[in-house]
């Protein structure tokens, strides 16, 4: 399979760059947060998205949503990248679609996919418990009730989680944690009595939420595939968020860097252009090399979600690690390279330091998925 | 009948063919020493690679998409996909390996007379005359069109005089293809390509012994040397562009070296030689971390690489695309082999025994630095990359 975009994806890209170019400029986020917004992005925004379709990218057609792939996924999010658009998209139109997908049951599918698609419900995973992500460490009690559970825990990171709708929650019904088996996925609304969700505002101005399950109950028929059987469909939509962190990734690279190219191009110092100095010419040149071959990973990491998931895995780790390694390169040169300004909140290239920042720690990073690659690889 | 039923019909003949005319003996992988880069003084190492590059070379299909009139096999790229697709399904060795086919074949296919194209290519895909190029001198390395081998007009013919290092296989070759200059007056535009026999009076070779040991690199001295003018590629003093040219192909075959290694995964080679802990885990855990991290860039190359070919099917390749590829394929197997050098130890230093292969672990690993240097530096990569693909302004 070719590793460049099809036509059709083109013109995918096409349209969700001008949406984005028009409707949610940088100078969008920075609104959101200089106002405190209660919501931390914008409702009419995410309408006009969905009207689009591209919340439904991943929904099938007899769902109401496109029915198109991770590749797909992944241009949206790359566009998301390049503009630093806070919605909900990662977390529910990728990551919580997905987790309905590969472990909903019909009925599941049924009641939440449409919405998801429509934009109408907002759904997001529930999983870290510490401040790095470990997966087989949830701890998260949910003890067996009658024909329902009872959830006892804490989740932190939990993507959008202040607005959500619905919490696909991560939680241990047998074993130990850092067992992967033993994990049950559980569908929890927002609305249950003993569901706490407080909001944390993060250095990226974008939304997450701490969220407390204190005796939650939930009946019958909200278990997401089997009991204790939670792994796979975790995995699913763990990967599905690392690979769409990963192209959101490169489109904050992207954009930080041709940013920093335009801006070697203007800046005059000592009588010529900074961009004349072979110095700096040359961290160009080399942020240029690693972002051609993340940009290579990425796709590939993409269309193996899609077409070869026995692969998928090795290769969502390199996509997720170097991603998440080039944009950290790319974001420090950026504001290193922009000098004094780069370091002022009036101007725009902080912003994607900051982003950077949040997305490397997003469901892995660089060295969780080293680790996840070299063990994959049996070292 | 359409183009589909014409490619599949082509791809039976094609695969009926092979497996009549293929030896079976080359249909093992070949280690380097069964490459056959033919010449006058070839020495086939077996009668079956003989019949194997004779058949092969007859067809044509050592050049598949070369012209017929030119010894080639005059396919479609759709057809040589096909070709090598099969060649690849049976595991035929590649009939011949040379400097004729990747460099001079294009250069002249692109800047050569048809005297020139029927003199020289019908002997290159037959595997008759062995080249080597003579580009790099003891004063032009990076700056190789500051190059100072003097070609002195002498009516219908030229008289060289002059010294060039780094020219690969030198005292096994039987013409050479060389940058002289024709003009002292202008840099670029006093450069001429010419082609002579290495056979001729006047011309001596070296051989250079590296930091590594042997090598198939030479000096080679010219001292009076007679070059008819019709071996002039190209307009006299038009020679700078068909240099270029073939560097960039020079670049792209590289490059993609460090895609197509099947050598063996370094984290394989650790576990043999470190072991696992009781974990499953590297027993060198940062070491482990140290080769995860190159595992990961390794891959990331190779379809890197991989995107770069399928960019230029469809014509979107940037022109300097092989630089970033030539810059990161070489930085990569610095990489490679200081990781192998790590996981051996001090196994990996003994440089004579038969028990470490005559050095093999070292000689490769010192070898290996060179990569950043041949066919254009890291760093003048960067600066091609600086100027072509991101515009940046300046000298």
């Amino acid at each position: 399979m070719s590793l460049i975009l099809t036509e059709e994806q083109g013109m995918l890209r096409d349209s969700a760059r001008d949406f984005l170019a028009a409707e949610s400029p940088v100078t969008a986020l920075r609104a959101l947060r200089d106002d405190a917004d209660a919501d931390g992005f914008s409702r009419p925004l995410w309408r006009r998205f969905a009207e689009q379709g591209f919340c439904g990218v991943l929904v099938p057609e007899a769902l109401d949503g496109l029915g198109l792939g991770h590749v797909e996924a992944g241009v949206v999010m790359e566009q998301i990248g390049h503009h630093l658009t806070a919605s909900p998209f990662l977390a529910s139109s990728v990551v919580a679609a997905t987790a309905l997908r590969a472990g909903g049951s019909g009925a599941q599918q049924r009641a939440w996919l449409p919405r998801l698609a429509k934009g109408e419900a907002i759904a997001t995973l529930a999983v870290d418990e510490g401040g790095k992500h470990r997966p087989a460490a949830t701890a998260l009690r949910a003890t067996p009730d009658g024909d329902g559970l009872v959830l006892d825990g804490a989740k932190t990171f939990v993507l959008d989680g202040h607005m959500a709708d619905l919490f696909i929650v991560a939680a241990r019904t047998s074993g130990r944690p850092g067992e992967t088996s033993g994990i049950t996925l559980c569908l929890v609304e927002r609305s249950a009595p003993g569901v706490e969700v407080e909001r944390t505002v993060m250095v990226d101005a974008h939304n997450a939420a701490r969220v407390t399950f204190r005796q939650v109950r939930v009946g019958a028929g909200t278990i997401l595939g089997s009991l204790h059987g939670g792994a796979a469909a975790l995995t699913a939509a763990l990967d599905a968020g690392r690979a769409g962190a990963a192209a959101e990734l490169l489109g904050v690279a992207d954009e930080a860097f041709s940013r920093t190219v335009g801006y070697l191009k203007e800046r005059r110092q000592f009588g010529r252009l900074i961009g004349e100095f072979q110095a700096l010419q040359h961290r160009a040149a080399h942020l240029y090399t690693e972002l051609e071959i993340t940009r290579a990973a990425v796709i590939k990491a993409q269309q193996a979600l899609d077409t070869d998931p026995a692969t998928a895995g090795d290769l969502v780790a390199v996509a997720k690690a170097r991603a998440g390694r080039t944009a950290t390169l790319a974001v420090q040169e950026a504001v290193q390279l922009h000098g004094g300004i780069g370091m002022t909140d009036e101007f725009e290239i902080g912003f994607f330091m900051k982003r950077a920042r949040v997305l490397q720690e997003l469901f892995g990073d660089t060295n969780w998925n080293l680790d996840q690659l070299a063990r994959r690889r049996g070292y | 009948m359409n183009d589909l039923d014409a490619i599949s019909r082509f791809r039976q003949e094609t695969r009926a063919w092979l497996e009549a005319n293929c030896p079976p003996e080359m249909r093992r992988p070949a280690g380097e020493e069964d490459q056959c880069w033919g010449g006058r003084h070839c020495q086939f190492t077996s009668d079956a690679q003989r019949v194997w590059l004779e058949r092969m070379g007859s067809r044509g299909w050592t050049v598949p998409t070369w012209p017929r009139e030119y010894g080639g096999g005059g396919l479609s790229s759709e057809e040589a996909r096909v070709l090598g697709q099969e060649m690849r399904a049976l595991g035929c060795r590649t009939p011949l390996v040379s400097f004729g086919i990747w460099m001079l074949g294009p250069a002249l296919l692109k800047f050569g007379t048809h005297e020139q194209k029927l003199e020289h290519l019908p002997k290159i895909a037959r595997g008759e005359i062995r080249w080597c190029q003579g580009y790099s001198e003891p004063d032009a390395g990076s700056d190789l069109a500051s190059l100072a081998t003097r070609a002195d007009d002498h009516g219908d013919h030229l008289i060289v005089n002059g010294q060039k290092i780094w020219t690969s296989y030198a005292d096994l070759a039987d013409w050479i293809f060389c940058l002289v200059r024709t003009d002292a007056e202008k840099k670029h535009a006093g450069i001429s390509f010419v082609l002579f026999d290495m056979a001729s009076a006047g011309v001596s070779t070296r051989p250079t012994m590296l930091i590594s040991g042997k090598s198939p690199f030479c000096e080679t001295f010219f001292d009076n040397v007679r070059v008819d003018k019709r071996n002039v590629v190209g307009a006299i003093t038009a020679g700078w562009d068909v240099a270029k040219y073939l560097l960039t192909h020079e670049r792209e075959i590289l490059g993609a070296m460090g895609g197509a290694t099947e050598a063996k995964a370094v984290s394989r080679v650790a576990a043999e030689k470190i072991g696992l802990d009781a974990d499953g885990l590297l027993a060198d855990p940062v070491l482990r971390t140290q080769i995860a991290e190159f595992e990961m860039d390794e891959a990331a190359f190779r379809l890197a690489a991989e995107r770069a070919m399928d960019l230029v099917k469809v014509r979107q390749a940037h022109p300097a695309m092989s630089s970033m590829l030539k810059y990161y394929g070489a930085e990569l197997n610095k990489r490679r082999w200081e990781l192998i050098a790590s996981i051996h130890g001090s196994d990996g230093l003994e440089w004579e025994s038969e028990r470490s292969g005559h050095g093999s672990v070292p000689r490769t690993w010192i070898r290996a630095k060179g990569n950043s240097i041949e066919g254009g530096t890291s760093e003048v990569q960067l600066n091609v990359i600086a100027k072509r693909i991101l515009e940046l302004p300046g000298a």
